[in-house]
Parts: C-alpha cells; structure tokens; sequence
C-alpha cells in the first residue's frame, strides 16, 4: 500500500520531462507558422511558402516578410523573455508569485517611453530609453537593497519604492502631455502591442534575448542552488549575493529589452513559468527552455487574437488581464484542492 | 586536525554578544553535541564555526588555518552544514536535493556529471533512503526530508559536518534513525557537531557534550560527566533529577515534585 502510494507521487521522470521540454521548445514554430497567413488579408500556406522562396507577388512578399514576420517573431521573443526572466526571478526570490517586474524594470520603462514620446524622439527612441529606463529603474532597486543590507525581503521592499517612485514621475509627465497626440501614445503604449513592429526593432531584441536565455541556461544549475535558504547556498560554497545579482540583471535585460518593443504586457511572466514548472520540474535546465516555448506559443497567439479578432487591435496587456486571471484562479483552486503550496 | 573555535565572541547587536569567549574542538571521529537554553548561542556557534559568520573576537581554525580566510568553495569542500530547516518551495528531486552537495566540487559553469550522481547515490544509500531518488522533496516526511540533507551534506565529502537540530520535530523512531546514521558516519571517522534540545539523546548517542548558558561554556566532556542535574538546573532554570542505576545516568527528566506546574 505505502509502496504503491510512493508510486503515485513519484515525481516523473527525468526522461519524460526532458521530452515535454523539448516538445515545448518547438511549439512556437507551427504557431509561428500559422501566424503568418492569419490576418486581414488571408493568406492560404502555399501564399506564405511561396512568399519565403520568392515565388509570391511583391505586395504578399512585402506583407508576408516586412510585416507578418517582425510581428510574429517579436510577440515570440517578447514571450520567451518573460517567460524565461519570470521563472529566473521565481527562483531568486524563493516565491513562485513573483515575476520580473518586481524591482520596477516596467515602471521604469514606461517613464523611459513616455520621456521619449513627449521628447518626440521616434520609435528608436521610445525603444531606446524605454530599455534603459527598465534598466535603470532594477538598477536602483538593486542598489537601494544593497544599502538596506542586501537580503531578499529588502529587495523586494526597495523594488517598491522604485515602482512607486516612477509611477509618479510617469504619471507627472502625463499630467503635462499634449493631451490630444502625446497622451494617447503613452497610454496606448502601456497597454501594451505589437502593431508595426519593423525588423529593426526585432534585431536588439533578438540579440539581447539570445545573449540572455544563453548565459541563463549556462547558469541554470547555479540558479537551482539558489533556490535554497541564504544560509544553505552559502554552506555550499555559493557567492549567492553576486549570483543573485548576476541573474537579475540577466532577467531584468531581457525584460528590459522585450517591454522596450511591445510595451507592458504581464501575466505571462507570472503565468507561464508556473505552467511549465508544472510539466518539467523545477531543475532550471529543462524550465528554462521550457518557459521559453510556451511563453513564445501564448504571446504569439494573443497577438493573432488582438490583431485578428475585432477591425481595431485590442491591447496585448488587456488580453494577458482578461486570460489570466482566470487561470490564475483555475492554477490556485487545483494546488488548495491538492492540497499543497505553490510547487 | 581539527575544527576549532578559539574565544568565539558574537554580537548581532553591538554591546549584547550572544556568544562570549566560546572555545571548542572537534576531531575526525568526534561526535559533539551542542546543548543549552533558547537564546544560548547555539546556532550562532554552529554558523560561526560553518564560516557562515565572523566573529567579532576569537578564531575558526580548520586544521590550524583561519576559516575566514578559505574561499567559499574550498571552505565548502571541507566543513558541511545542514540546517534545521530547508526550504523547499520548488518540488526538487531527491537525487537533486542530494547532488546539490557537489557544487564545492564543480566549476562555476558545471553540472553534476555522471561520477557525482553516483556519490549522490552513495550518500543515499548510507542514510538509508536509496529507494526515494526520483520523489519530490516536499512530499517527504520529515524524517525523511532530515535524512536527505544529511545525504547532501555526504555528497559534499566533507570531514567535518555541523548539524542544527537534527532531532527536532521527528518522532523517536525517526530521532533514532537518524541520531544513529550520523553515530555511524562519526565512527567511519567524520567530525560532527550537533545542537539538540535533548540531553539523553547527547547521553545515548553522543561522545562528548558542551553544554551553554548565556553565549558562554558551562560544562565540557564526557555526556555523563557533563548531563548532572545541577548543571543541567543551571543552564535551563529547572530542576532535573538523573534517573538509572549504573556509572552515570541512564536519563534526565524535570524534576516535577520541586513545585513544577
């Protein structure tokens, strides 16, 4: 009986999870696929193969490979970046409830966008400052923590303070906005979307992503080290205050980088990260990549469904809120009813 | 060769030292129990001698070198811990949890390979739970979950193993298995220290015992010379009486008939 029961809870194997790992790594290829001939103008597959062999007609080529595929691979990279920087900042923070958001990195880019939109700087320059707004909002979170004595909690109580601080000045520039252009920009770009994404948006993007998700997955047995208790990472002969710094900059990067293009959109790195914890365990090698996937598969099909469902976009922060809090919910009736804690 | 601390003073807040003046050793083969009230320095000891505080007076020597001047790894490589509690907020593996323990032995970049997996085993199988690799941690009972990060603590090949509580909250089979498994490994020639709130598991299990009272040594020695119930009065404020026939005693209980409600 005690046997069988042992069983049941046996945590599945390694083999099996590696396959599911693998499995959502490439889910976001057929989504991307199909992404490309779903739109206002319906293309059939053979228009979209044709259009990538130089076959199609130049306005299919021009919407196929100048429009359809920036979008789609930047709502793909969006999602793996917070995805991945979502359950990096779960583990660092010992706290499945977290995601990179904490130490301010969306307060402080949606200040750097809004400088740049009352500034009139253009799109590079909205993408521009809002990463280094992102930037140097943790930044300072980070610092004002390490003034505060470094441990976790203070962190979190600085990345407060951070996001409280520069909501206020977000809200200050809003306040003296042009009312009828500038205003409109700025809220539109807070609730985030992809519309008009240009390949020259997508190339930084995909740079600081790849550069990200690599040094995480190199890191990614380190980072399940510090998963543990201060004290116990320590005896293990971890540098856990410099890993952990090293790590958030590594999230707060790519968060930086994937606000800069779609603006804020959240829940997926909150959401997503617990999902893929749920099918490949928490060893960070297979999360990881597995966070990846799944985070490119949802934010691609939200972004088909806030282009494609209604004749104006629907926000991408709108859906991510009207789609995650019920699976939110639905994730947290299913761990009181099993009755555990957040796994 | 030994673990030393030599006049250990400790304050979290200046001017209040929870340890004063401390000074212990423990050998290969040694098996210490650490005793005193809540409050007493126990833990503070314990972490002061992990390397995983400094403290404000005194020396941690490892085999006559200064802990404090070993590099995390290499203090890693030669001093265990296990800590009262572990959290366990993510459903790790037991053979995860294990080789956890191999880290002082991988570079920055590595992953446990093949040969540390197999001292993962290896440290299962002395403590007994070879047959819960593949369970997730936080379905274990605590005894179990006690078990395995001493296994960890195994799977780091360290010669000296600093224990906090290893019998709390565990029923007395469970105290038992795993009083005896580190009785076992102290034998096989590890040195061990290990708080407890218990004074007959320092008697039945121990080799020596440091009783504190108020960060500062009250008693040192063998368990029976040490375990005498004025001592033991002194260092809990209650009175104890020795109960058992024989050379020494056999248990210490609270003397309930001295106006104990």
């Amino acid at each position: 009986m005690r046997a069988a029961l042992r069983g049941a809870v046996r945590a599945p194997g390694r083999v099996r999870r590696a396959a599911l790992c693998a499995l959502l790594v490439v889910l976001p290829l057929p989504v991307l696929f199909a992404s490309l001939f779903l739109g206002r103008a319906g293309l059939d597959p053979g228009q979209v193969l044709g259009a990538f062999l130089g076959r199609a007609e130049p306005t299919v080529r021009n919407l196929v490979l100048r429009v359809r595929l920036p979008r789609a691979v930047a709502a793909a990279l969006v999602g793996a970046d917070l995805a991945v920087a979502g359950a990096a900042f779960q583990g660092v923070f010992h706290n499945p409830l977290v995601e990179s958001r904490i130490l301010g990195v969306s307060a402080g880019a949606g200040l750097g966008a809004a400088l740049a939109m009352v500034l009139r700087s253009g799109p590079a320059g909205v993408q521009i400052l809002a990463f280094g707004g992102g930037l140097a909002a943790a930044a300072l979170a980070a610092s004002l923590g390490a003034a505060f004595g470094g441990g976790l909690l203070v962190l979190v109580l600085s990345g407060i303070l951070v996001n409280s601080f520069f909501s206020a000045l977000l809200g200050l520039i809003k306040y003296f906005a042009d009312p009828y252009v500038q205003l409109p920009g700025i809220t539109f770009w807070l609730m985030g979307g992809l519309p008009a994404v240009l390949w020259r948006e997508v190339l930084p993007l995909a740079i600081v992503s790849g550069m990200g998700l690599a040094l995480l997955l190199l890191l990614s047995w380190r980072l399940n080290l510090l998963t543990l208790s201060e004290a116990e990472a320590q005896a293990l002969g971890l540098p856990v205050r410099r890993l952990r710094l090293g790590v958030i900059a590594l999230g707060t990067l790519l968060t930086a980088a994937a606000v800069s293009v779609s603006g804020i959109v959240g829940w997926v790195g909150l959401l997503v990260p617990h999902a893929a914890r749920a099918l490949v365990g928490p060893d960070h090698l297979l999360l990881l990549p597995a966070a990846a996937g799944l985070g490119a598969a949802v934010l691609l099909l939200l972004d088909n469904v806030a282009r494609t469902a209604f004749a104006t976009e629907i926000p991408l922060d709108i859906l991510t809120g009207l789609l995650g809090v019920p699976v939110f919910f639905a994730l947290f009736m299913r761990q009181i009813q099993r009755g555990g804690g957040w796994r | 060769m030994s673990l030393e601390a030599r006049g250990l003073t400790y304050a979290y807040v200046p001017g209040k030292p929870v340890l004063q003046g401390v000074s212990l050793a423990v050998a290969p083969g040694d098996f210490v129990f650490l005793l005193g009230a809540n409050g007493s320095g126990k833990t503070t000891l314990l972490e002061c001698l992990g390397g995983l505080r400094l403290p404000q007076e005194g020396t941690v020597l490892l085999d006559g070198r200064p802990v404090a001047q070993l590099a995390p790894r290499e203090r890693a490589k030669r001093i265990a811990y296990v800590p009262q509690f572990a959290e366990a907020v993510f459903a790790f593996t037991v053979e995860e949890l294990v080789l956890f323990g191999r880290a002082p032995h991988l570079g920055p970049w590595g992953r446990p390979g093949p040969r540390d997996r197999e001292k993962a085993r290896q440290a299962l199988a002395l403590v007994g739970l070879e047959g819960l690799v593949e369970r997730a941690v936080p379905t274990l009972s605590g005894g179990e979950k006690r078990l395995a990060l001493i296994a960890r603590a195994l799977a780091q090949e360290a010669p000296y193993l600093l224990l906090d509580e290893p019998d709390a909250h565990l029923d007395p089979a469970h105290q038992h298995r795993v009083l005896a498994v580190v009785r076992a490994l102290a034998r096989e020639g590890l040195g061990v220290l290990a708080t407890t709130h218990n004074p007959n598991a320092a008697l039945v299990y121990g080799g020596r015992v440091v009783l504190l009272r108020a960060g500062r040594t009250l008693g040192a020695g063998a368990p029976a010379a040490v375990l005498r119930p004025e001592l033991l009065e002194a260092a809990y404020g209650i009175p104890f009486r020795a109960v058992g026939d024989g050379p020494g005693p056999q248990a210490l209980l609270p003397r309930l008939d001295e106006g104990l409600t």
